[in-house]
Protein backbone atom coordinates (compact mmCIF):
# COMPACT_ATOMS: atom_id res chain seq x y z
CA UNK A 1 0.00 0.00 0.00
CA UNK A 2 2.83 2.29 1.40
CA UNK A 3 5.46 3.08 -1.37
CA UNK A 4 9.09 4.13 -1.22
CA UNK A 5 7.95 7.74 -1.50
CA UNK A 6 5.15 7.71 1.16
CA UNK A 7 7.69 6.39 3.56
CA UNK A 8 9.94 8.96 2.88
CA UNK A 9 7.59 11.10 3.76
CA UNK A 10 6.54 9.25 6.68
CA UNK A 11 10.29 9.91 7.97
CA UNK A 12 10.53 13.67 6.81
CA UNK A 13 6.97 14.53 8.64
CA UNK A 14 7.79 12.76 11.48
CA UNK A 15 11.28 14.03 12.25
CA UNK A 16 9.75 17.31 12.18
CA UNK A 17 5.82 17.62 12.76
CA UNK A 18 5.77 20.78 12.90
CA UNK A 19 7.38 22.28 9.49
CA UNK A 20 5.18 24.18 7.26
CA UNK A 21 4.12 22.15 4.37
CA UNK A 22 6.67 23.75 1.64
CA UNK A 23 10.11 23.00 3.57
CA UNK A 24 8.61 19.14 4.40
CA UNK A 25 7.43 18.94 0.55
CA UNK A 26 11.18 19.85 -0.40
CA UNK A 27 12.89 17.90 2.29
CA UNK A 28 10.90 14.80 1.19
CA UNK A 29 11.85 15.47 -2.84
CA UNK A 30 8.37 15.84 -3.96
CA UNK A 31 6.22 19.15 -5.01
CA UNK A 32 4.07 20.48 -2.49
CA UNK A 33 0.55 19.21 -4.52
CA UNK A 34 2.04 15.65 -4.58
CA UNK A 35 3.13 15.81 -0.32
CA UNK A 36 -0.83 17.21 -0.10
CA UNK A 37 -2.30 14.33 -2.11
CA UNK A 38 0.10 11.71 -0.36
CA UNK A 39 -0.70 13.08 3.20
CA UNK A 40 -4.63 13.04 2.29
CA UNK A 41 -4.53 9.58 1.41
CA UNK A 42 -2.81 7.98 4.35
CA UNK A 43 -4.68 10.46 6.49
CA UNK A 44 -7.71 8.67 4.94
CA UNK A 45 -6.36 5.28 5.21
CA UNK A 46 -5.44 5.86 8.70
CA UNK A 47 -1.49 5.45 8.30
CA UNK A 48 -1.53 9.20 9.95
CA UNK A 49 -4.11 9.72 12.91
CA UNK A 50 -3.33 13.40 13.81
CA UNK A 51 -0.57 15.65 14.64
CA UNK A 52 -0.64 15.74 18.55
CA UNK A 53 0.60 18.46 20.60
CA UNK A 54 2.61 16.70 23.76
CA UNK A 55 1.77 18.85 27.33
CA UNK A 56 4.63 20.06 28.81
CA UNK A 57 3.34 18.99 32.49
CA UNK A 58 6.00 20.94 34.50
CA UNK A 59 4.92 24.18 33.09
CA UNK A 60 1.39 23.70 34.32
CA UNK A 61 3.31 22.76 38.10
CA UNK A 62 2.82 19.16 37.82
CA UNK A 63 6.85 18.31 38.52
CA UNK A 64 6.82 14.85 39.78
CA UNK A 65 6.03 11.58 37.41
CA UNK A 66 6.16 8.39 38.52
CA UNK A 67 6.17 5.14 36.71
CA UNK A 68 3.93 2.87 38.60
CA UNK A 69 4.53 -1.42 37.89
CA UNK A 70 1.76 -3.01 39.17
CA UNK A 71 0.88 -6.83 38.99
CA UNK A 72 -2.99 -7.95 39.36
CA UNK A 73 -4.62 -10.52 41.03
CA UNK A 74 -4.99 -12.96 38.46
CA UNK A 75 -7.49 -15.38 39.77
CA UNK A 76 -9.85 -12.48 39.57
CA UNK A 77 -11.32 -13.29 36.02
CA UNK A 78 -12.32 -9.31 35.50
CA UNK A 79 -9.32 -7.99 37.17
CA UNK A 80 -7.50 -6.07 34.16
CA UNK A 81 -11.09 -4.20 33.31
CA UNK A 82 -11.81 -3.63 36.62
CA UNK A 83 -8.19 -2.05 37.84
CA UNK A 84 -8.47 -0.15 34.41
CA UNK A 85 -11.85 1.02 34.71
CA UNK A 86 -11.16 2.56 37.86
CA UNK A 87 -7.52 3.85 37.02
CA UNK A 88 -8.84 5.77 34.07
CA UNK A 89 -11.16 8.16 36.93
CA UNK A 90 -7.97 9.03 38.56
CA UNK A 91 -7.52 12.51 36.83
CA UNK A 92 -3.60 12.23 37.38
CA UNK A 93 -3.00 9.22 35.57
CA UNK A 94 -1.58 10.24 32.35
CA UNK A 95 -0.94 7.09 30.21
CA UNK A 96 -2.04 3.27 31.13
CA UNK A 97 -0.85 0.15 29.58
CA UNK A 98 -1.51 -3.26 29.78
CA UNK A 99 1.75 -5.91 29.54
CA UNK A 100 2.41 -9.28 28.85
CA UNK A 101 5.22 -10.53 31.12
CA UNK A 102 6.12 -10.10 34.78
CA UNK A 103 3.97 -6.75 35.22
CA UNK A 104 0.11 -6.70 34.17
CA UNK A 105 -0.16 -2.79 34.01
CA UNK A 106 1.77 0.48 34.22
CA UNK A 107 0.16 3.86 34.76
CA UNK A 108 2.19 7.24 34.61
CA UNK A 109 1.22 9.46 37.36
CA UNK A 110 1.78 12.76 37.71
CA UNK A 111 1.62 15.18 40.91
CA UNK A 112 2.68 18.56 41.58
CA UNK A 113 5.09 17.93 44.51
CA UNK A 114 6.28 14.89 46.19
CA UNK A 115 3.43 15.73 49.40
CA UNK A 116 0.93 15.70 46.27
CA UNK A 117 2.10 12.60 45.06
CA UNK A 118 1.58 10.72 48.45
CA UNK A 119 -1.83 11.71 48.54
CA UNK A 120 -2.33 10.08 45.03
CA UNK A 121 -0.33 7.62 46.37
CA UNK A 122 -2.18 6.80 49.34
CA UNK A 123 -5.74 7.92 48.61
CA UNK A 124 -6.49 7.13 44.89
CA UNK A 125 -3.97 4.39 43.87
CA UNK A 126 -3.70 1.69 46.60
CA UNK A 127 -7.71 2.08 46.35
CA UNK A 128 -7.65 0.57 43.22
CA UNK A 129 -9.12 -3.04 42.62
CA UNK A 130 -7.20 -6.27 42.42
CA UNK A 131 -3.38 -5.00 42.98
CA UNK A 132 -1.49 -8.22 43.80
CA UNK A 133 2.08 -6.14 44.13
CA UNK A 134 3.17 -2.28 43.14
CA UNK A 135 6.69 -0.91 42.22
CA UNK A 136 7.13 2.67 41.73
CA UNK A 137 9.89 4.15 39.59
CA UNK A 138 10.59 7.92 39.71
CA UNK A 139 11.54 9.83 36.57
CA UNK A 140 14.47 11.69 36.68
CA UNK A 141 14.87 13.00 33.38
CA UNK A 142 13.87 12.01 29.86
CA UNK A 143 16.56 11.49 26.97
CA UNK A 144 14.78 10.53 24.11
CA UNK A 145 10.79 10.96 23.49
CA UNK A 146 10.13 11.69 20.11
CA UNK A 147 8.64 8.16 19.80
CA UNK A 148 9.43 8.12 16.12
CA UNK A 149 9.22 4.73 14.23
CA UNK A 150 12.68 3.33 12.75
CA UNK A 151 11.04 3.55 8.76
CA UNK B 1 3.13 30.06 36.98
CA UNK B 2 0.28 30.78 33.84
CA UNK B 3 -3.31 30.90 35.45
CA UNK B 4 -6.02 28.61 33.51
CA UNK B 5 -9.68 28.92 33.27
CA UNK B 6 -12.16 26.28 31.90
CA UNK B 7 -11.55 27.41 28.51
CA UNK B 8 -8.24 27.49 28.51
CA UNK B 9 -7.88 23.92 29.78
CA UNK B 10 -10.61 22.96 26.79
CA UNK B 11 -8.20 24.48 24.50
CA UNK B 12 -5.18 22.55 25.66
CA UNK B 13 -7.33 19.23 25.59
CA UNK B 14 -8.47 20.31 21.86
CA UNK B 15 -4.73 21.35 20.95
CA UNK B 16 -3.12 18.21 22.33
CA UNK B 17 -5.81 15.64 20.35
CA UNK B 18 -5.11 17.54 17.37
CA UNK B 19 -2.13 20.22 17.04
CA UNK B 20 -3.45 21.03 13.76
CA UNK B 21 -6.79 23.29 14.19
CA UNK B 22 -6.65 26.44 13.42
CA UNK B 23 -7.50 29.42 15.78
CA UNK B 24 -10.84 29.38 13.58
CA UNK B 25 -11.62 26.16 14.60
CA UNK B 26 -10.93 25.95 17.68
CA UNK B 27 -13.02 29.33 18.24
CA UNK B 28 -15.59 26.98 16.95
CA UNK B 29 -15.09 24.60 19.14
CA UNK B 30 -15.02 26.88 22.28
CA UNK B 31 -17.69 29.19 21.58
CA UNK B 32 -14.76 32.03 21.00
CA UNK B 33 -14.19 34.22 18.01
CA UNK B 34 -11.39 33.26 15.95
CA UNK B 35 -9.30 36.42 17.14
CA UNK B 36 -9.56 35.60 20.67
CA UNK B 37 -9.13 32.07 20.03
CA UNK B 38 -6.14 32.87 18.57
CA UNK B 39 -4.90 35.15 21.41
CA UNK B 40 -5.57 32.52 23.97
CA UNK B 41 -3.63 30.13 21.86
CA UNK B 42 -0.67 32.37 21.85
CA UNK B 43 -0.95 33.11 25.77
CA UNK B 44 -0.84 29.31 26.46
CA UNK B 45 2.21 28.95 23.79
CA UNK B 46 4.40 31.01 25.45
CA UNK B 47 3.87 30.31 28.59
CA UNK B 48 5.42 26.82 27.58
CA UNK B 49 2.35 24.79 28.13
CA UNK B 50 3.53 22.38 25.10
CA UNK B 51 6.99 20.52 24.19
CA UNK B 52 6.46 19.85 20.78
CA UNK B 53 4.35 18.39 18.46
CA UNK B 54 4.01 14.71 17.42
CA UNK B 55 3.17 12.51 14.71
CA UNK B 56 0.95 9.78 15.53
CA UNK B 57 0.94 7.32 13.38
CA UNK B 58 -0.78 3.32 13.27
CA UNK B 59 2.32 1.47 13.71
CA UNK B 60 0.65 -1.92 12.80
CA UNK B 61 -0.02 -0.42 9.72
CA UNK B 62 3.55 0.14 9.03
CA UNK B 63 4.53 -3.52 10.24
CA UNK B 64 5.77 -2.48 13.95
CA UNK B 65 3.67 -5.08 15.37
CA UNK B 66 5.54 -5.43 18.55
CA UNK B 67 5.99 -3.09 21.15
CA UNK B 68 8.51 -3.71 24.14
CA UNK B 69 9.19 -1.67 27.39
CA UNK B 70 12.87 -2.85 28.71
CA UNK B 71 13.77 -2.04 32.26
CA UNK B 72 17.34 -1.63 32.01
CA UNK B 73 19.89 -2.20 35.06
CA UNK B 74 23.57 -0.63 35.19
CA UNK B 75 25.92 -2.82 35.87
CA UNK B 76 29.28 -1.07 35.83
CA UNK B 77 28.07 2.25 37.21
CA UNK B 78 31.43 4.74 37.72
CA UNK B 79 33.01 2.46 35.21
CA UNK B 80 30.61 3.34 32.40
CA UNK B 81 29.34 6.75 32.57
CA UNK B 82 25.74 7.17 31.91
CA UNK B 83 26.19 9.77 29.29
CA UNK B 84 28.03 6.87 27.31
CA UNK B 85 25.02 4.72 28.02
CA UNK B 86 22.16 7.59 26.93
CA UNK B 87 24.09 8.45 24.12
CA UNK B 88 24.74 4.85 23.00
CA UNK B 89 20.63 3.95 23.55
CA UNK B 90 19.44 7.60 21.89
CA UNK B 91 21.23 6.42 18.61
CA UNK B 92 19.07 3.14 18.31
CA UNK B 93 16.48 3.89 15.91
CA UNK B 94 13.98 1.15 17.36
CA UNK B 95 14.46 2.56 20.90
CA UNK B 96 11.56 5.33 20.96
CA UNK B 97 11.55 6.93 24.35
CA UNK B 98 14.49 6.35 27.30
CA UNK B 99 13.24 7.50 30.32
CA UNK B 100 15.94 7.85 33.54
CA UNK B 101 14.23 6.47 36.52
CA UNK B 102 14.97 5.94 39.81
CA UNK B 103 13.68 2.30 41.37
CA UNK B 104 14.39 -1.55 40.44
CA UNK B 105 15.84 -0.11 37.23
CA UNK B 106 17.83 3.05 35.77
CA UNK B 107 16.27 3.49 32.66
CA UNK B 108 12.96 2.50 31.01
CA UNK B 109 13.18 2.09 27.28
CA UNK B 110 10.30 1.83 24.72
CA UNK B 111 11.56 -0.24 22.15
CA UNK B 112 9.53 -1.09 18.79
CA UNK B 113 9.81 -3.59 15.99
CA UNK B 114 8.51 -5.33 13.12
CA UNK B 115 7.71 -8.93 15.09
CA UNK B 116 8.94 -11.31 18.29
CA UNK B 117 12.22 -12.04 15.81
CA UNK B 118 13.30 -8.89 15.02
CA UNK B 119 13.30 -7.73 18.23
CA UNK B 120 15.40 -10.23 19.16
CA UNK B 121 17.49 -8.82 16.79
CA UNK B 122 17.22 -5.45 18.25
CA UNK B 123 17.99 -6.86 22.18
CA UNK B 124 20.75 -8.68 21.23
CA UNK B 125 22.89 -6.84 18.64
CA UNK B 126 21.81 -3.37 20.18
CA UNK B 127 20.54 -3.43 23.08
CA UNK B 128 22.76 -5.80 25.29
CA UNK B 129 26.21 -4.56 23.88
CA UNK B 130 25.55 -1.11 25.49
CA UNK B 131 27.78 -0.21 27.19
CA UNK B 132 27.73 -1.39 31.04
CA UNK B 133 24.25 -2.68 30.82
CA UNK B 134 23.30 -5.14 33.44
CA UNK B 135 20.24 -6.96 34.18
CA UNK B 136 17.17 -6.03 31.47
CA UNK B 137 13.62 -7.04 32.17
CA UNK B 138 11.20 -7.14 29.37
CA UNK B 139 7.24 -6.66 28.86
CA UNK B 140 5.53 -7.14 25.88
CA UNK B 141 3.16 -4.24 25.51
CA UNK B 142 -0.94 -5.42 24.91
CA UNK B 143 -2.65 -2.11 25.17
CA UNK B 144 -1.71 1.12 25.59
CA UNK B 145 -4.41 4.34 26.14
CA UNK B 146 -3.39 7.59 26.93
CA UNK B 147 -5.60 10.10 29.48
CA UNK B 148 -6.30 13.96 29.21
CA UNK B 149 -4.60 14.05 32.46
CA UNK B 150 -5.46 16.76 35.18
CA UNK B 151 -7.07 19.04 33.14
CA UNK B 152 -10.18 17.34 32.24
Amino acid sequence: MLDPTDLRILRQFQAAPDLPTADLADRAGVTPTTLARRLDKMRAAGVIRAVRSVINWPSLGYTVEVSLRVQLDKTQPRAFDEFLAQARKIPEVIEAQTFLGQVDARLSVIARDMPHYQEVYRDKLLTLPHIADIEALMHVSRVKFDETLPL
Amino acid sequence: MIDLDDTDRAMIRAVAADALLSAGALGRQLGLSQPAAWRRLKRLKDAGIFRGQRLDLDREALGFSVTVFLGVKLATKGRVSLEDFERAVTAIPEVQTVEHVLGAYDYRLRVVARDIADFERVLRRRIMTLPGVGNIDANVLLSEERLPGPIG
